[in-house]
C-alpha cells in the first residue's frame, strides 16, 4: 500500500510528471529560442513562472460562475496527472496497465480540451467565448486523425494495451517502420491538442487576446499552463509509446530511454512550431480532413494489409 | 450564431498603437468594420506655431519613430521651397541615403509585423534581427538608432567619411542576402502563403478611388512613386524603379516591400558610388519670407505631405501634416469587410499603420450613448468652464491675456 502510493505520488506519478512537464516546456522554450537565434530562458524559468503565477491575485469575472470557474483548471489537470499513471515509464509496464489503457488514455486526454472550451464559455468574455468556439471546432477536426493514427499501430499489434504493443514491437522491431505515416499524423494533431502554431487558432494571440485564458489569472491560470505543460508531457509520452516502444529491461536504462524519446517527441513538436505560421481556422479544418484524416485511414489500411500478409 | 460586435482596439495585441476598429462579426467573418480615429493625438501641429523653424523640425521628427527622417525632411523641404534655398548636391545625397536606409529598416521591421501578426514568430525573429544590421548603420551615420536629427534647413548636419561608406556598402551585401531569404520563405513557405495570399484584396480601381498611398496602391498595380512622379532630394540624378505587383492582396503587399528592399540597396550602392565632394550645407535666415508651400516625400508607408504657410516671422504660422496612414485607413475597411476575422490583424498590419503619426483631431463620444461631437477650442474652453462652475468654481474671473484664445 505504501510502496504503491509512492508510486501513484512520487514515482513514477505525480511529482515525477510535475518534474517533467516543467523540463519538458523548458526544452521547448530552449530549443525554440535557439532555433530563432535567441538565447532562450535558464533551466529554471518555467517553475520561476508558475510560482510567480501562483502567488499573484486571481481575479474572477463577475459574470462568470465562481464555482465552475474555480474547477475547471482543476479538472484538466486532473485528467493529464489520471492519463500518466497508465503510461510505461522504465519499462514496458506503466503504473496499471490492463488491457484496453490505450483507449483510457485517449479519453483523459479529451477532457482537457473541454475545459478549454467550458472555461472559455464560463468566463462570459467575448474573447474567451471566441476562443471557446474555435477550440472546439479545432476538436473536431484534429481528435479522430490522432484516435485512428494511434490505433493503428494498436491495430497491428493486435491489442488495446499498450504494454502489449511494447511488447509486439519489441518482438518485431522492424514493424515500427511501417506506422511512419502514423507518426506524422500523430505529431500534427499533437500540435491541435495542445493548441501550438500552426494550431493556436483557439489563443491566437494577434486575433482574439487570450483566447479561452483572457480571464484567467493568478493561480486559477497556474494551474492551466501545468495542465497544458503535463498535457505535452503525456502526449510526447504517448507517442513515444505507441510509435517508438522500445524499452530496455533495466529499469534504469528504460528511464534514460524514455527521456530520450520523449525529448526527441518535443523536438520534433518544437521544429514544427518553428517552422510554421499559423493557419486560418477553415485552413485548419480542412487540413485535417483531407490529408490528416486520409493519411491515418491508409496507415490502419497498411497495418491490417501488413497484419494479413505477415500472420502475425 | 448571431451576429455580435468585436472591439478590436484600442487595446489590442495586435495593434502596437491605439486605434479602434469595431468588427460585426458573422461566426469567423467580418460583416462590416468601422474605424474611429483619435487616440492619439499629440498637438503638434499647433505646437509648431509656437516653436521656430530650426526648432519644428525636431519636433516633427518625433511624428513618426519609423519615418522620422521622411517627416523632417518634408518638412525642411518645404521650409526651403518658402526661403527660395537651394541645398547642395551632397547634402541633397546624404539625405537620401539616410532616407533609403530608414526604408530598408522600416520593411524589414514590417516583414517581422506580418510574421508576428500570423503567428509565425521564427520569421519575427529572423527579421527583427537583420534589422539591427541596419539601426546599428543608422547610429554609425547619425548618431541615433532613430530619430536621427541629420536634417536641417539649407542641407544636413553630418558628414560621411570614406570609411562609413564602405561599412554601408558591407552592410548592404550581408542585408541583400538575407532579404533573398525572406524572399524565397515568404514565397515559398505552404503555411505563410496561405494566410497572406487572396486577403485583404484592394483592386485597382478602389485604390485609386479611396486613395490608397505607397506599397498598398504599388500592390495593386499602380505604378505611384514620388521619388520617380515628384523627384526630390537627389532622386532627379537617380534611376528609381517603381516595384508593383499585381496580386493585390496581402501577398502582394509582402512581395512588393520585399523588391522595394532589394531596390533601396541598390539605390545605396548607387549614391555611396556618386557621392558628390563639397559642403553640406548652406546659410538659412531665421526669418522666412511670407508665402505657403507644400512639399511630397516617399516615406516608407507611402505618400508625406507635408503643408507649410509663413508670415514672415521666425515661426511658421500654420503647418499641416498628412501621413500617409491617414491616405490608406479609408481603404482599410473595404479591405476588411467580408474577409475571416483571423486574418484582420495581418489585413490591418499589411498598411504598415502608424497611427499616432495619422491623428489630427479628437472626436468626443460619449461613452454611455455612443453620441459623438467635434469641438473646437471655444467649445471645449466653454464646456470647462461650464463644468467647474458646477463644481462651484468660477473660471471666468480668470483673466487669459494671449490673444488666440
Amino acid at each position: 500500500m505504501g510502496l504503491s502510493l509512492f508510486h501513484m505520488l512520487v514515482f513514477p506519478g505525480f511529482l515525477f510528471l510535475g518534474a517533467l512537464s516543467l523540463a519538458l516546456e523548458f526544452a521547448d522554450r530552449k530549443l525554440y529560442a535557439r532555433m530563432q537565434n535567441r538565447v532562450g530562458p535558464p533551466w529554471y524559468q518555467p517553475l520561476a513562472d508558475m510560482i510567480k503565477l501562483a502567488s499573484k491575485e486571481s481575479i474572477i469575472p463577475r459574470n462568470a460562475d465562481k464555482h465552475i470557474f474555480r474547477a475547471i483548471p482543476a479538472v484538466a489537470l486532473a485528467a493529464t496527472c489520471a492519463a500518466f499513471l497508465y503510461i510505461p515509464i522504465t519499462g514496458a509496464e506503466s503504473l496499471y496497465p490492463f488491457s484496453g489503457d490505450l483507449i483510457v488514455v485517449l479519453y483523459f486526454l479529451t477532457i482537457p480540451t473541454l475545459t478549454f472550451f467550458l472555461a472559455g464559455w464560463f468566463s462570459s468574455s467575448l474573447y474567451a467565448e471566441l476562443g471557446a468556439i474555435r477550440a472546439m471546432t479545432q476538436f473536431f477536426a484534429y481528435e479522430v486523425p490522432l484516435y485512428m493514427s494511434l490505433l493503428g499501430p494498436a491495430l497491428l499489434a493486435g491489442t488495446w494495451s499498450l504494454s502489449g504493443v511494447a511488447a509486439f514491437y519489441n518482438a518485431h522491431p522492424a514493424l515500427t517502420l511501417v506506422n511512419l505515416p502514423g507518426l506524422f499524423v500523430a505529431l500534427f494533431a499533437t500540435q491541435g491538442k495542445l493548441e501550438r502554431v500552426p494550431f493556436d487558432i483557439p489563443d491566437a494571440e494577434t486575433e482574439i487576446v487570450g483566447g479561452t485564458f483572457t480571464e484567467y489569472s493568478g493561480r486559477y491560470l497556474a494551474m492551466f499552463r501545468m495542465a497544458v505543460d503535463s498535457e505535452l508531457a503525456v502526449m510526447a509520452a504517448l507517442i513515444s509509446a505507441v510509435f517508438l516502444p522500445f524499452f530496455p529491461v533495466n529499469p534504469w536504462l528504460g528511464l534514460a530511454a524514455f527521456l530520450v524519446k520523449v525529448l526527441f517527441v518535443v523536438f520534433l513538436l518544437t521544429l514544427m512550431r518553428t517552422a510554421l505560421a499559423r493557419l486560418r481556422i477553415d485552413q485548419m479544418v480542412s487540413f485535417c480532413w483531407k490529408v490528416l484524416a486520409p493519411v491515418s485511414l491508409a496507415q490502419i489500411l497498411i497495418d491490417l494489409i501488413v497484419k494479413g500478409a505477415l500472420h502475425v | 450564431m448571431g451576429k455580435i460586435v468585436v472591439p478590436f482596439g484600442p487595446q489590442h495585441p495586435a495593434l502596437e498603437e491605439p486605434e479602434s476598429f469595431s468588427l460585426l462579426l458573422e461566426g469567423e467573418r467580418v460583416a462590416a468594420a468601422a474605424v474611429a480615429l483619435g487616440y492619439n493625438h499629440r498637438g503638434m501641429e499647433k505646437a509648431c506655431e509656437s516653436k521656430t523653424y530650426i526648432q519644428n523640425i525636431y519636433l516633427l521628427e518625433r511624428i513618426c519613430g519609423i519615418c522620422s527622417h521622411a517627416h523632417s525632411t518634408c518638412y525642411v523641404e518645404s521650409v526651403e521651397s518658402l526661403a527660395g534655398i537651394e541645398i547642395p548636391r551632397r547634402a541633397a545625397y546624404l539625405r537620401s541615403l539616410i532616407g533609403e536606409l530608414e526604408r530598408i529598416h522600416s520593411h524589414l521591421l514590417f516583414l517581422g509585423v506580418a510574421g508576428h501578426e500570423i503567428g509565425f514568430m521564427t520569421f519575427f525573429m529572423y527579421a527583427w534581427k537583420d534589422r539591427e544590421i541596419v539601426m546599428d548603420l543608422l547610429e554609425d551615420l547619425t548618431g541615433n538608432r532613430i530619430n536621427y536629427g541629420m536634417n536641417t534647413i539649407g542641407g544636413v548636419r553630418r558628414d560621411i567619411s570614406p570609411e562609413q561608406c564602405e561599412r554601408v556598402l558591407k552592410a548592404m551585401d550581408q542585408l541583400e542576402e538575407r532579404t533573398k531569404y525572406y524572399q524565397q520563405v515568404a514565397t515559398e513557405e505552404e503555411t505563410m502563403l496561405g494566410r497572406l495570399a487572396g486577403i485583404g484584396v484592394l483592386s485597382r480601381e478602389d485604390g485609386l478611388r479611396l486613395g490608397a498611398q505607397g506599397p498598398v496602391l504599388r500592390a495593386s498595380g499602380v505604378a505611384r512613386d514620388v521619388r520617380r512622379d515628384d523627384p526630390y532630394d537627389a532622386y532627379s540624378e537617380l534611376d528609381v524603379r517603381v516595384a508593383t505587383d499585381t496580386h493585390a492582396d496581402v501577398y502582394g503587399r509582402v512581395v512588393v516591400r520585399v523588391l522595394e528592399l532589394m531596390e533601396s540597396y541598390r539605390l545605396i550602392r548607387e549614391i555611396v558610388k556618386n557621392l558628390p565632394e563639397g559642403p553640406i550645407s548652406v546659410k538659412a535666415p531665421v526669418k522666412i519670407p511670407a508665402g505657403e508651400a507644400i512639399s511630397r516625400v516617399e516615406a516608407p508607408r507611402g505618400e508625406d505631405v507635408h503643408y507649410t504657410r509663413s508670415n514672415g516671422t521666425d515661426k511658421p504660422e500654420r503647418v499641416k501634416v498628412r501621413a500617409p496612414t491617414l491616405a490608406n485607413l479609408a481603404a482599410i475597411t473595404n479591405m476588411i469587410e467580408g474577409g475571416y476575422l483571423a486574418d484582420v490583424p495581418i489585413v490591418i498590419a499589411a498598411i504598415d499603420p502608424c497611427f499616432s503619426c495619422t491623428d489630427r483631431t479628437v472626436k468626443l463620444v460619449r461613452a454611455e450613448s455612443g453620441e459623438n461631437r467635434t469641438i473646437d477650442w471655444q467649445g471645449l474652453r466653454q464646456y470647462g468652464i461650464d463644468w467647474y462652475r458646477k463644481q462651484g468654481i468660477d473660471m471666468e474671473k480668470i483673466k487669459i491675456s494671449r490673444k488666440d484664445m
